[in-house]
C-alpha cells in the first residue's frame, strides 16, 4: 500500500508531461481546422510521404546510422579498455571520459563550430604544419562529427557496465580451453556484451535521428534533418498538424527500430534500458 | 478508496502551491507585463517608468517573432505590451488577438514621423505604434570582395563560392531573390516563386551556410566575404570590424519595423497605453535609440542623436535609397508555399 502511494507523483508527472502531450500530438495530426469547424483528416500524413519529405527522413536515418556505427567502432574498444580490471587508475579514466558530459550540450556544439572555423585553431594548426585544410565545417562530415562527439558516451557507458560485470571465470575457462584472443572475443566476450551494445545503439540512434541543433550549427542549416523540419512546422510555418504527423511518424520509426533491436536482446544483463 | 483519496489530496496540494506562489501582495498601483526582443531596451527606462507612475513592470524577452507568437498562442501568459515585427503584427491582427489602441491615450504618437505611419501591416494605424525600424542588406568584407557591391546578384557570383552566408529565414532569403528578379517580396504568384526557387537552388553550392545569429561572429571573424544581414546587426558588426561595409542593393530590399502592440490577453489596457506613450516620449525614445543603436522612427529623437550615428547610411538610409524597398506583409495561406520552397532548397 505504502509503495503505491510513493508512485503517485510519477503517475501525475507522466500524465501531465507524457500522456497529455502525446494525446495532443495525435489529435493535431488527424484534424484540420476549416471554416466549417474541425474535421478529421489524413492529409497531414499524406503530406509526410511526399518525396521531398521522404528525402529528409532518409537523410536523417543515414546520418544517424553512420554516427551510430562510428560510435560503436570507437566506443567498443574504449569500453573494453575501461572495463579492463588490470588497468590502474581506471576510475580517473572514467571520470575524464565523463567530464565533458557535465558541460551543456549546446555549449559543446558551439565550441566545435569555433574549433572547425576557417580561421579557427584546428585549421591554423594544420596550415602551420603545412597540411591541407580540413574544410569540414558546414558539411555532412561536421554534422556526423558533432553527433559522434556528443553521443559517444551513450555508447561506451552501457557496454562498459555490461563488460565490467562479465564473469571473469568464463573468460578464464575459454583461455584454459585454448581459445585464441580472437575466438575468445568472438564467442565469449562479444555475445555476453550484446545487451550493452544494443542499448548503446538505441541510445545513440534515437538522439541522432531526432537532433536539430547539431545540423543547424555544424551543418549550417544546409542539411535539413527531420528534427529541423518538425521545429520549423511549430515555430515557423505554424502548421501544427503537419508537424504533429511528422513527429508521430518519427516516433513510430523509433519504436519500430527499438522493437527490432529488442528481439535480439535476449536478456537484460544490466545494460538494458527497459 | 484510500488510494483515490491520497491521489486527490496530492492534486490539491500541488494545485494550491501553484496558486500560493503567484499570490504575493504588492503596493504598486498596477503591474504590466512587457515582452520584447532580447537587448532591445535601455532597462533604466523601465525603472523610471515604475518610479514615475507607480506601476510595476515585469519584463521578459524573446529571440524570434515565431517564438513569441508560439508562446502567445499557447496562452498562459497575460502580456500587456509586446514588441513584434511587421509581418507578425499583421498575422496577429488577422488572428484577432490584438486590441485596438486608443491613440487619444497616446499623445506622444504625434512625434513619430508620418512616413512610418499607415504601413502595410497596419494600414489604419489601429493596432500598433512603431518602436524601431531598419532594413535588410548586404554586408561585405572590403578586403575579400573587390567587385562593386550594389546588387543582390553578387550572391550568385561563382568567385565567392563558399564565402557567402545567407539568412536562415525563408521570408528574407526568398524575398531578396524575388527583389533581384524584379518582383515584389510579398509575391503570391506561383510562377515568380518557382523562379526564385530555381535561383536559390542554383545558389546553394556557393553558400557556406544558412545562419541566424551566428552571422555576427562569422563576419566579424572574417570567416565569409558576403552576408545577408539586418541593418541593426550590421551597425554592431561594422563597429567590431572596420573592414565590413553595408549596402542596400539597388533592386530594393525589405524595410522592417518593430512596433508596440497590446494583445487581448492584457488585463491592464490603460496602463499598457500609458507605457506605450511613455516609450514615445522624446527623452525616453532617445535613451532607447542610443542604447540599441537601431533607427528610430521619432523625428525629434533623430535630430538629437550624435551626428556620426545619424549620418551613417547603414542606420539612416536616405529616402531615395529606400524608394523601391517594401515592407513584409502577412502571406497567410501562401506561407505554406514559401515553406515548401525553403524545404525543397534545403533538402536538396
Amino acid at each position: 500500500m505504502k509503495k503505491n502511494w510513493i508512485s503517485y507523483p510519477y503517475v501525475v508527472w507522466m500524465i501531465i508531461f507524457t500522456l497529455v502531450p502525446l494525446v495532443l500530438v495525435i489529435y493535431y495530426s488527424v484534424v484540420s481546422v476549416t471554416d466549417n469547424g474541425i474535421a478529421l483528416t489524413l492529409q497531414h500524413f499524406k503530406k509526410v510521404f511526399e518525396p521531398i519529405y521522404i528525402i529528409v527522413f532518409l537523410r536523417s536515418i543515414k546520418l544517424a546510422l553512420i554516427s551510430t556505427a562510428v560510435c560503436l567502432v570507437l566506443g567498443y574498444p574504449m569500453a573494453m579498455i575501461l572495463a579492463d580490471r588490470g588497468l590502474s587508475k581506471r576510475n580517473i579514466l572514467i571520470v575524464l571520459f565523463v567530464i565533458p558530459m557535465w558541460m551543456n550540450f549546446l555549449a559543446r556544439t558551439y565550441a566545435w563550430m569555433t574549433l572547425l572555423e576557417k580561421n579557427g585553431p584546428i585549421e591554423t594548426m594544420l596550415s602551420n604544419l603545412g597540411l591541407p585544410p580540413l574544410g569540414i565545417l558546414y558539411t555532412e562530415k561536421a554534422v556526423i562529427l558533432g553527433m559522434v562527439y556528443n553521443f559517444l558516451p551513450f555508447m561506451v557507458l552501457p557496454i562498459y557496465s555490461v563488460l565490467s560485470k562479465t564473469e571473469k571465470h568464463i573468460v578464464e575457462a575459454a583461455e584454459d580451453l585454448g581459445a585464441t584472443p580472437y575466438i575468445k572475443f568472438k564467442r565469449i566476450i562479444f555475445p555476453l556484451s550484446l545487451p550493452g551494445v544494443i542499448s548503446g545503439i538505441t541510445m545513440v540512434f534515437m538522439p541522432a535521428v531526432t537532433t536539430f541543433v547539431i545540423s543547424e550549427l555544424l551543418g549550417g542549416s544546409q542539411y535539413t534533418l527531420i528534427g529541423n523540419l518538425i521545429e520549423r512546422q511549430f515555430l515557423g510555418t505554424m502548421d501544427w498538424g503537419f508537424g504533429s504527423a511528422l513527429s508521430i511518424v518519427l516516433m513510430l520509426l523509433i519504436l519500430l527500430s527499438m522493437g527490432v533491436m529488442s528481439r535480439y536482446e535476449k536478456e537484460n544483463e544490466g545494460g538494458g534500458l527497459w | 478508496m484510500k488510494k483515490v483519496c491520497c491521489f486527490v489530496v496530492f492534486l490539491i496540494i500541488s494545485a494550491a502551491s501553484v496558486f500560493l506562489m503567484s499570490g504575493c501582495s504588492e503596493s504598486y498601483k498596477a503591474t504590466i507585463k512587457v515582452y520584447n526582443w532580447g537587448d532591445y531596451i535601455d532597462k533604466d527606462v523601465l525603472e523610471s517608468f515604475t518610479t514615475e507612475h507607480n506601476i510595476k513592470v515585469i519584463y521578459s524577452e524573446f529571440a524570434t517573432n515565431e517564438d513569441m507568437y508560439a508562446k502567445l498562442k499557447a496562452g498562459g501568459e497575460d502580456y500587456d505590451v509586446v514588441i513584434p515585427s511587421d509581418y507578425m503584427i499583421k498575422r496577429m491582427i488577422n488572428d484577432d488577438i490584438l486590441y485596438k489602441i486608443d491613440l487619444n491615450n497616446i499623445p506622444n504618437y504625434k512625434l513619430i514621423d508620418d512616413r512610418f505611419k499607415n504601413l502595410a501591416y497596419d494600414r489604419e494605424n489601429e493596432y500598433s505604434v512603431p518602436y524601431m525600424w531598419g532594413t535588410v542588406g548586404l554586408l561585405y568584407n572590403k578586403k575579400m570582395v573587390d567587385d562593386v557591391v550594389d546588387s543582390w546578384s553578387i550572391l550568385w557570383n561563382e568567385k565567392y563560392k563558399k564565402q557567402i552566408l545567407m539568412l536562415d529565414s525563408q521570408r528574407d532569403s526568398i524575398g531578396i531573390t524575388l527583389k533581384m528578379l524584379g518582383h515584389s517580396l510579398n509575391s503570391k504568384d506561383e510562377a515568380q516563386l518557382e523562379e526564385a526557387k530555381e535561383m536559390l537552388m542554383d545558389q546553394k553550392p556557393l553558400v557556406l551556410a544558412y545562419v541566424g545569429d551566428a552571422v555576427k561572429d562569422k563576419m566579424i571573424g572574417g570567416e565569409a566575404a558576403l552576408a545577408v544581414v539586418w541593418s541593426g546587426d550590421a551597425i554592431y558588426m561594422k563597429r567590431e570590424n572596420p573592414d565590413l561595409e553595408y549596402v542596400i542593393p539597388k533592386e530594393g530590399s525589405n524595410i522592417w519595423f518593430d512596433a508596440m502592440v497590446i494583445p487581448k490577453t492584457s488585463k491592464n489596457k490603460k496602463e499598457a497605453e500609458l507605457f506605450i506613450d511613455y516609450m514615445c516620449r522624446t527623452d525616453i525614445a532617445l535613451k532607447n535609440a542610443e542604447f540599441i543603436g537601431f533607427s528610430t522612427p521619432h523625428t525629434e529623437v533623430k535630430s538629437q542623436l550624435p551626428v556620426e550615428l545619424t549620418s551613417d547610411k547603414t542606420v539612416y538610409p536616405g529616402v531615395d535609397d529606400l524608394s523601391n524597398s517594401e515592407v513584409f506583409e502577412d502571406l497567410s495561406d501562401t506561407l505554406s508555399i514559401y515553406d515548401r520552397i525553403w524545404t525543397e532548397i534545403k533538402a536538396k
